[in-house]
């Protein structure tokens, strides 16, 4: 390998073959940000058909008896539901859509490593994408027996729809492969010269933690769905009891990769959200080499925890006390990054945009979410909430809750850099408050129909579930709703905001050191050098405050 | 006059720990208890509930007033003060939820204990059964993995059969091994430790999208479960085609019934009355139809139901291969 410095990296014109204009968003462009925003878009468009999904599973359950779709219907749906927003939306999205746009500029690069690589793992989406949705119309329908898909019910359930399923996510694992292992090397081999590890912005290192999960786990997904495809079309019995197979093979497989999957889902947002606090907080990025191991804790205990969704399967007590412990402590640096994050906060200057009240939001809800989770990591109480309507409230308070507010938080706050525009604050704030109202309404009445006895995955329950249900069945409407104000906000101020100018945040991180939005191989002559990131801050003496000490302004003493 | 900081924040700490209490012990989100594990998980949901709202609620405190303390006056713009980490206050909040974490582990450890989950690792009785009995290689062969056949892990090594002639269930070998090492406990649901005790036994089949109930000495065959209270019960479970999951959530308990292993759950109901029995897993198209309701009968209203639906005489249900159903 050959060291390049960055000026090897300055073509006199763009490649000829690249288009321009908004042509490129349709082409096959090797340029880091067009890709991170067709990511973007993509993920956009499937967040709004799972969206669709939901709404027809929440128009469903608002009344006990299951008629308003097709009971085999409902469960395709439900499996889409799942699958389209976890591998088309959150992983997209927070992986590729940020990590492209962002990882070049935070590591002084003027395009990820593999830029070929990069846009065969885009493309990878929609394709799989399509395939994954056209399988609803053919004979036997879509897929049905959840994202999950645990055989036998897999195996025995019509099989095209099943198999185009296993196709579509084996596509989408790839592409998720191919984007890690391009993360990987553009964070620790394209650097710019000077710039040091622990100086990198915080969104880098959660996305080389992810990425290595991506990488080591997102494989044994890939080798248990084809053996799955095995037994259904060839009939062999690795998972089918029938033919010597062990189903709960299958779920350890299964497991090994989703539930590392939760943290390729909420590291990256972690990261963005240490992105945005300083900037709107005026404060550096509180405790940034606890939040570094932290990030790597979560790493290494994110792939020995797997077992913990299986605890009624049938598993060895020794399993459960060793996944039961695990689990748990994963909750130790999840805790230390939102102590520093509340650190963050503490004595800044916050400015109430959108940007920071989904990020505040994010955090409430993830607490919320982390708390359950402990609870849900001990066996006796998960026995009797493993698959009911607790755990899917629970997961959603984190994927949800979490990320997809992180999702929001970092479109208002990068959009300026997108478009060079700004978004309109009070639909933004509008928008805000119509989804945590809603997203609230919805998953947390969900938490007491679990522990009461509703199971997830149903068309029908007991009536007595009904009021807390239809309750829920308004909350997603309302989060149906609040998309409104944002989808015309977006379109609005892209072509007629008020123009936001280089650096509307005045923040210090790289990519905003450059023009908005910014030209192809990011910076006008050679890359800045950032060594602090998070340096906002006025010393002590500047300030107007009574406080003699950081302690007592620490304290709120003042 | 100031008053301290540290004053503040302890009683503001103390004002938290009440109100975490009083949520704890005043907010029931529980659905009735009706098996003897019920109490002792509602116990463990407590401390988690007590500790959950704690630390919600003051997280949530935390970011509320810093929203509204630090928030930005129109036309500040100044930055924030320049602290970038303390490594006291890093230390306290790792150590903190460290401790709290592992007083929770360890303490649900504990209760897992009591409810009877932690099957001994050195249980080999279902391996040495499965060696004796081809039938048994059966259920083995698909699910041979130590434990894998042992459920919930709910299995009482060495417990007295109750009744051997009723079913070819091959398991029921498994009684063959009492290791005398062995300390009595208590399984599975829970209940008092009392190894000299009969367990009743109940063959559950999961299929789509039913659970059938056979009593192997009344020789009944039931769409209900129908069990005495105040006596331990346990349940043998086979699934027919796919993975479901039997739950009573009045009972806080929930076994996956999965095809190819035998599945077993030991408990004891103590409150009389009808209870829904819901599947779990996903399981096809009527899964949230898969329901049923367990009947737990006073000991002697229990005797009077079996007597109620045992066949007449078995010899008819042998000829007739019809089993009735109750």
């Amino acid at each position: 390998m050959t060291l390049a410095s960055p000026s090897d990296f300055n073509p006199p014109a763009p490649p000829g073959l690249q288009p321009q204009g908004w042509l490129r968003y349709f082409s096959f462009s090797l340029d880091h940000k067009v890709i991170g925003l067709q990511y973007l878009v993509t993920g956009f468009i499937f967040y709004f058909i799972g969206g669709a999904l939901a709404g027809v599973i929440r128009t469903e359950l608002a009344s006990p008896l299951s008629d308003f779709i097709p009971r085999q219907t409902y469960n395709e749906v439900l499996t889409l539901h799942g699958t389209v927003m976890i591998f088309l939306w959150i992983v997209p999205v927070v992986n590729g859509a940020f990590g492209n746009y962002l990882i070049p500029f935070y590591v002084g690069a003027r395009d990820m490593a593999f830029p070929r690589l990069n846009a065969v793992a885009f493309w990878l989406i929609p394709p799989a994408g399509l395939l994954l949705i056209s399988s609803y119309f053919l004979a036997g329908g879509a897929a049905q027996s959840g994202w999950t898909a645990y055989p036998p019910l897999s195996i025995t359930t019509p099989a095209l729809g099943q198999v185009i399923w296993i196709l579509s996510v084996l596509l989408l694992g790839g592409s998720s492969i191919f984007g890690g292992i391009n993360f990987i090397a553009t964070i620790l081999k394209l650097r710019r010269p000077g710039l040091k590890l622990m100086q990198l912005p915080m969104y880098c290192w959660a996305m080389l933690g992810t990425s290595i999960l991506v990488v080591l786990s997102t494989p044994v997904l890939a080798g248990t769905l084809i053996l799955l495809s095995f037994d259904i079309l060839a009939h062999t019995g690795f998972f089918n009891p029938a033919l010597g197979g062990n189903v709960v093979v299958y779920q350890h497989l299964f497991w090994f990769y989703s539930h590392p999957a939760v943290y390729i889902m909420v590291l990256p947002a972690f990261g963005l959200v240490s992105e945005i606090l300083p900037v709107h907080a005026r404060k550096p990025l509180f405790g940034y080499t606890t939040m570094v191991y932290s990030i790597m804790g979560i790493v290494v205990l994110g792939l020995v925890v797997w077992a913990h969704h299986m605890f009624t399967s049938g598993t060895p007590p020794w399993m459960r006390l060793f996944f039961t412990i695990a689990t748990s402590f994963i909750a130790v640096p999840t805790g230390i990054k939102f102590f520093n994050w509340l650190a963050t906060l503490w004595g800044g200057k916050l400015a109430l945009n959108s940007a920071m009240l989904f990020s505040c939001a994010f955090i409430v809800n993830f607490v919320f979410g982390g708390i359950t989770g402990v609870a849900l990591a001990q066996v006796p109480f998960d026995i009797h909430v493993h698959d009911t309507y607790f755990v899917v409230g629970h997961f959603h308070y984190i994927v949800y809750g979490g990320t997809v507010f992180v999702i929001f938080a970092s479109i208002y706050h990068w959009f300026p850099k997108f478009t060079g525009r700004m978004l309109n604050e009070h639909l933004g704030r509008l928008h805000f408050l119509l989804t945590f109202v809603g997203f609230n309404l919805c998953f947390a009445p969900q938490h007491w129909l679990g522990l009461n006895g509703m199971p997830r995955r149903v068309a029908e329950y007991d009536p007595s579930f009904t009021t807390l249900n239809q309750v829920s069945s308004v909350g997603a409407l309302l989060m149906g709703i609040s998309t409104l104000p944002f989808v015309i906000n977006v379109i609005a101020s892209a072509l007629s905001g008020e123009p936001a100018g280089d650096n509307p945040w005045r923040a210090l991180t790289p990519e905003w050191l450059t023009s908005s939005p910014p030209p192809v191989e990011n910076w006008h002559g050679e890359a800045p050098l950032v060594q602090h990131p998070y340096g906002y801050g006025e010393a002590a003496g500047i300030l107007d405050i009574r406080a003699a000490s950081g302690q007592q302004i620490w304290t709120g003493d003042q | 006059m100031a008053i301290p900081s540290s004053l503040v924040t302890l009683i503001l700490g103390m004002a938290l720990v009440l109100v975490g209490l009083w949520v704890g012990q005043n907010v029931n989100l529980l659905p009735v208890d009706a098996s003897s594990n019920a109490p002792v998980y509602d116990d463990l949901f407590r401390v988690l509930f007590i500790i959950g709202t704690i630390l919600f609620v003051g997280i949530v405190g935390l970011v509320i007033y810093s929203l509204v303390r630090f928030r930005r006056r129109t036309g500040d713009l100044r930055d924030g003060l320049a602290v970038e980490g303390n490594l006291p206050l890093e230390i306290v909040w790792t150590a903190i939820p460290a401790v709290v974490v592992l007083f929770v582990g360890i303490y649900s450890y504990d209760i897992y204990e009591r409810m009877g989950g932690m099957a001994p690792l050195n249980d080999h009785s279902l391996h040495q059964a499965a060696a004796l009995t081809p039938a048994a290689m059966v259920h083995s062969a698909a699910g041979h993995q130590h434990g894998g056949s042992s459920g919930a892990g709910m299995i009482q090594p060495g417990f007295s059969q109750a009744d051997s002639s009723g079913s070819a269930l091959a398991l029921q070998q498994v009684s063959a091994d009492p290791d005398p090492a062995e300390q009595p406990r208590v399984w599975a649901g829970i209940g008092p430790s009392r190894s000299d005790e009969q367990l009743f036994p109940v063959e559950v089949t999961a299929m789509q999208f039913a659970f059938l109930f056979h009593y192997p000495e009344a020789n009944i065959i039931s769409g209900e479960l129908h069990i005495p209270a105040d006596q331990p019960v346990e349940l043998r479970m086979e699934a027919k085609d796919v993975i479901h999951a039997f739950w009573v959530p009045q009972f806080r308990l929930k076994q996956d019934v999965i095809p190819g292993q035998t599945t077993r759950v030991t408990f004891t109901a103590t409150r009389p009355g009808s209870y829904p029995i819901v599947c779990a897993e996903l399981c096809g198209p009527y899964h949230g139809g898969m329901r049923s309701t367990v009947v737990v009968h006073e000991p002697d209203e229990f005797e009077a139901w079996l007597a109620r639906n045992r066949p007449a005489a078995p010899a008819t249900v042998a000829s007739s291969g019809q089993l009735p159903l109750a």
